[in-house]
């Protein structure tokens, strides 16, 4: 057994130091918001924060975590920029599908938390791995700079 | 109390129906052909329950709830159109119903009450969904509100007549008022109204305006059991198969000692899906799966590469073949031309991809299966399923939920995901819920692909320009042979998904002959977000545009003198080029280029403003103008355009599937790379108002996009990429 912590709450897992994050916590732990895309980091649907980094959960190997890490999904991710992302993605309506934006929101929130007012250049960088085939990509754009407004006030 | 409904709805039943509606959407006559606004038998009116034994249900499409809430029932699969949304907002404009009390919920499998009117089955697909709903849901809407205000004026002893309602409330002069909820039970005893009247345009409160998307919350939030990948079942396993590497091969012997050493693995099955690994979890499932020693037998498997497929298709591309069209003396035509121009084209096989790889969800139990997944043809699922597992169609509950995309992967008439789930059941043989997954290499490997397609055409011109003669060869494997629609779709070997946007074209040709070969290849192919416009489009655009500069014509003007006839597509040529400022110079560096379609009933033109580096192109910015006919739900309709270009953009840029000695050399989305944030241009969209009744915008917007941008290269190099995609850089 290991422990990690995810969305602030310890949570215990059996399982073999290969597994991913990403199966822990869509089979092990039923959080199925954090989503399969691709399996080799390609894609971005599967994109958590570490330690407030985005980063590709199926590429995160579970024996490769300390489990003292703080482990945030979207099920979870709060604070002020997270909350704005969110905001400003149903305002903007920017799902189509939606399988890939639990990942484009995560990986949204922590470009605001690190560049509050991200340029469309820091947008284009910090998004890039994430792929859209609906090919949302003007409105994740729009909500991005929108969630930078919220979270001006 | 439903006779009014039995005439239309033997248009929409039965064998002859599905026939004549699939060719008319292929032969894409759009929304002339909606049967009628009806709402089916069955039609459970007489204070009916819903399956949770509370909500009143008025029809299939409408039940309340005692707390008011509305749920819509969505007869269509919804894979990111906005369907959903599309549905309820009909059904809450004519019952008055107030945003937030709509809900949604998909429909069971069942042709009976939710065939798609164009088809005569249930089915997703075409983007038929508004335009064959656009009366059945609003009449179910009337249908309930009428019922609503009686019983309410019942209860109030005032005249009907003096009831109205808004916004999800009941009111009286008197004072009196209420919700849906109070009245709902004792509305849905009472008698339907035959022929409710429909409000007028003038009268909308949503159509046309905003109706906030229904499924915009959950999917902004990571909401559980959303789409069938999020399925979890007590005591479920998953399963992951090994398939065979080439069409046609068959496991001959496997060595399945690793896998099963794997910790979680609980069987390892060979059948006709291959070799199918269970697992309690994902992960040791795609682990072991990785590390089975398969031999296959290729005795019977295609084994022609890409480049050998190409050399036969060429052939081909020289003798007579299938005649599409022929208006007759082609060969005089062209030989008393002005001037003649050639060009000869090739598009790969493209593969779907949709963000959510296939996957499905059974349980066999005690003589009836459950299967849970997101399919455009939940009927053809059933039927399916049922047989594999000797079971009655009825035995077979399909749930439908979101689909993580389709762009028509999962419309699909030899059900194949289902039919293998179905076959891993039968193997398995136990009463227990098993989810088989496909990972992204085995979607992109899986075929199902839009068809490999070589086009060649010659045109002429006489001095003023006019097309004199078009001759046209095409040679791509039939979407429909082989399957149970072929006989319907494909006549005289001319199946009319690979010549759709040539042979009906608008563009004023006064000789045109079609020829079509479709050679069998053992790659299943389908239907692609557009189908046979992702090609032929394509084909007709850029040999315009070459046309125009020949006369010496600008590009749009030309069109212009060609498409008069067509007054439709003249507007939205018109508003797409003043709105990108055709009449303007573009900026040192930037090209342009424009393309114009109808497909599925909507027009739509695209000017493409790119630059170039070398070889690399960036489209930086799409202007779009499109006429759907009525605009129900103006920001979807953006949406469908942006995301309709932005996913044919990727396609023409990079995408290609090839084949090595019959393998698919591409497997994941490094070797099949979608188009990014980074290669998305600015999209601004125009549209038309219209009076015309609603028509699709799901495909619409892909067809364009291509010739769009190789038309803007054109401008740049004076040649146009003609063997697709872009990144060939045949252009260069």
């Amino acid at each position: 057994m290991r422990t990690l912590v995810i969305n602030g709450v310890g949570r215990e897992v059996d399982v073999e130091d290969d597994t991913p994050l990403l199966w822990i916590l869509r089979d092990d732990l039923q959080m199925t918001g954090t989503k399969f895309g691709c399996g080799a980091g390609l894609c971005g649907a599967c994109t958590v924060h570490v330690d407030g980094q985005a980063v590709r959960s199926c590429q995160t190997l579970v024996g490769d975590l300390a489990g003292t890490e703080k482990i945030e999904t979207i099920e979870g991710v709060a604070g002020k920029a997270a909350e704005a992302v969110k905001t400003a993605w149903a305002e903007i309506e920017v799902a189509q599908c939606g399988y890939c934006q639990s990942g484009q929101i995560m990986s949204a929130a922590a470009l605001l938390a690190a560049t509050p007012k991200p340029t469309d250049e820091d947008i284009t960088a910090a998004m890039d791995g994430n792929v859209c085939r609906c090919a949302t990509y003007q409105r994740i754009r729009t909500a991005v700079h929108r969630a930078a407004e919220i979270m001006e006030g | 109390m439903l006779h009014y409904l039995d005439k239309p709805l033997e248009a929409a039943r039965g064998v002859a129906a599905s026939r004549r509606g699939f060719l008319k959407i292929l032969g894409g006559a759009g929304a002339g052909l909606i049967v009628g606004a009806m709402l089916p038998p069955g039609s459970l009116v007489g204070a009916a329950k819903a399956a949770n034994g509370a909500d009143a249900v008025f029809n299939p499409f409408v039940e309340i709830a005692p707390d008011g809430v509305v749920t819509v029932v969505i007869k269509h699969l919804d894979k990111g159109q906005g369907i959903a949304t599309g549905l309820a907002t009909l059904v809450a404009e004519e019952l008055d119903a107030a945003i937030e009390q709509v809900k949604t919920r998909f429909a069971p499998a069942d042709n009976a009450r939710y065939a798609n009117l164009m088809f005569g089955m249930q089915g997703t697909g075409g983007s038929t969904s508004i335009a064959n709903s656009w009366e059945q849901y609003r009449t179910a809407g009337a249908v309930a509100r009428a019922m609503l205000i009686e019983a309410a004026a019942k209860a109030w002893g005032v005249p009907a007549a003096e009831v109205t309602v808004a916004a999800g409330k009941l009111s009286h002069a008197s004072g009196k008022s209420g919700g849906f909820g109070e009245f709902a039970d004792a509305a849905a005893g009472l008698t339907a109204p035959e022929k409710p009247a429909l409000k007028s345009p003038d009268q909308w409160v949503y159509i046309g305006k905003r109706f906030p998307r229904v499924d915009v919350p959950n999917k902004s939030s990571g909401a559980p059991d959303t789409y069938a990948m999020d399925i979890h079942q007590e005591n479920m396993l998953v399963v992951v198969l090994a398939r065979p590497p080439k069409w046609g091969a068959t496991v001959k012997s496997v060595n399945d000692a690793a896998a099963r050493a794997v910790k979680g693995v609980v069987d390892v099955k060979s059948g006709p899906f291959g070799v199918a690994v269970f697992a309690d979890k994902t992960w040791p499932a795609m682990k072991a799966r990785d590390l089975l020693e398969v031999e296959w037998d290729f005795a019977k498997a295609e084994t022609r590469g890409t480049a050998e497929l190409e050399a036969e298709y060429k052939a081909l591309l020289e003798q007579p073949g299938a005649i599409a069209r022929d208006d007759g003396g082609i060969d005089e035509a062209l030989a008393g031309a002005a001037k003649v121009i050639s060009s000869s084209y090739a598009f790969p096989y493209l593969a779907h991809a949709p963000m959510e790889p296939l996957d499905t969800t059974i349980l066999v139990e005690d003589g009836k299966a459950t299967i849970w997944t997101g399919s455009q043809m939940p009927t053809v699922d059933q039927g399916t399923a049922a047989a594999i597992l000797g079971l009655k169609p009825e035995q077979v509950d399909v749930v439908t939920r979101w689909a993580g995309g389709s762009f028509g992967r999962r419309a699909i008439l030899d059900a194949h995901y289902v039919a293998e789930a179905a076959l891993v059941a039968k193997a398995w043989g136990k009463p227990q819920p098993l989810k088989v997954v496909w990972t992204r290499e085995d979607d992109i490997k899986g075929g199902y692909y839009r068809p490999m397609y070589l086009h060649q055409v010659k045109a002429g011109i006489d001095a003023n320009g006019t097309v004199v003669g078009w001759k046209h060869a095409i040679v791509g494997q039939s979407i429909f042979a082989g399957t149970a629609m072929e006989s319907y779709v494909v006549k005289d070997g001319v199946d009319d998904s690979s010549v759709e946007g040539v042979r009906d074209t608008t563009y004023g040709v006064s000789k045109m002959r079609v020829d079509l070969h479709s050679p069998k290849v053992g790659v299943p192919v389908l239907w692609w977000r557009s189908v046979g416009h992702t090609h032929t489009a394509y084909v007709m655009e850029t040999m315009i545009d070459a046309l125009a500069r020949e006369a010496g014509k600008d590009p749009v003007a030309y069109r212009l003198e060609l498409i008069k006839d067509d007054p439709r597509k003249v507007a939205v040529l018109k508003l797409a080029a003043e709105k990108a400022g055709w009449s303007d110079k573009p900026a040192e560096g930037r090209y342009r280029g424009v393309a114009v379609h109808k497909s599925f009933g909507t027009y739509v033109a695209e000017v493409a403003e790119i630059s170039m580096d070398g070889g690399s192109v960036k489209v930086e910015k799409v202007t779009c103008a499109v006429d759907c006919g009525i605009a129900v739900n103006p920001d979807n309709i953006k949406a469908q355009m942006e995301g309709g270009i932005g996913f044919g953009l990727g396609a023409v840029l990079r995408n290609g599937i090839t084949l090595t000695e019959g393998a698919v050399d591409q497997a994941n989305f490094d070797t099949y790379e979608p188009i990014r944030i980074s290669d998305m241009p600015e999209v601004e969209v125009h549209i038309l108002p219209s009076a015309e009744a609603p028509s699709g915008v799901g495909e619409p917007g892909v067809p364009p996009i291509g010739p769009a941008v190789a038309n803007a290269i054109f401008q740049a190099t004076g040649k146009h990429p003609l063997k697709l995609p872009f990144s060939n850089g045949d252009f260069v």
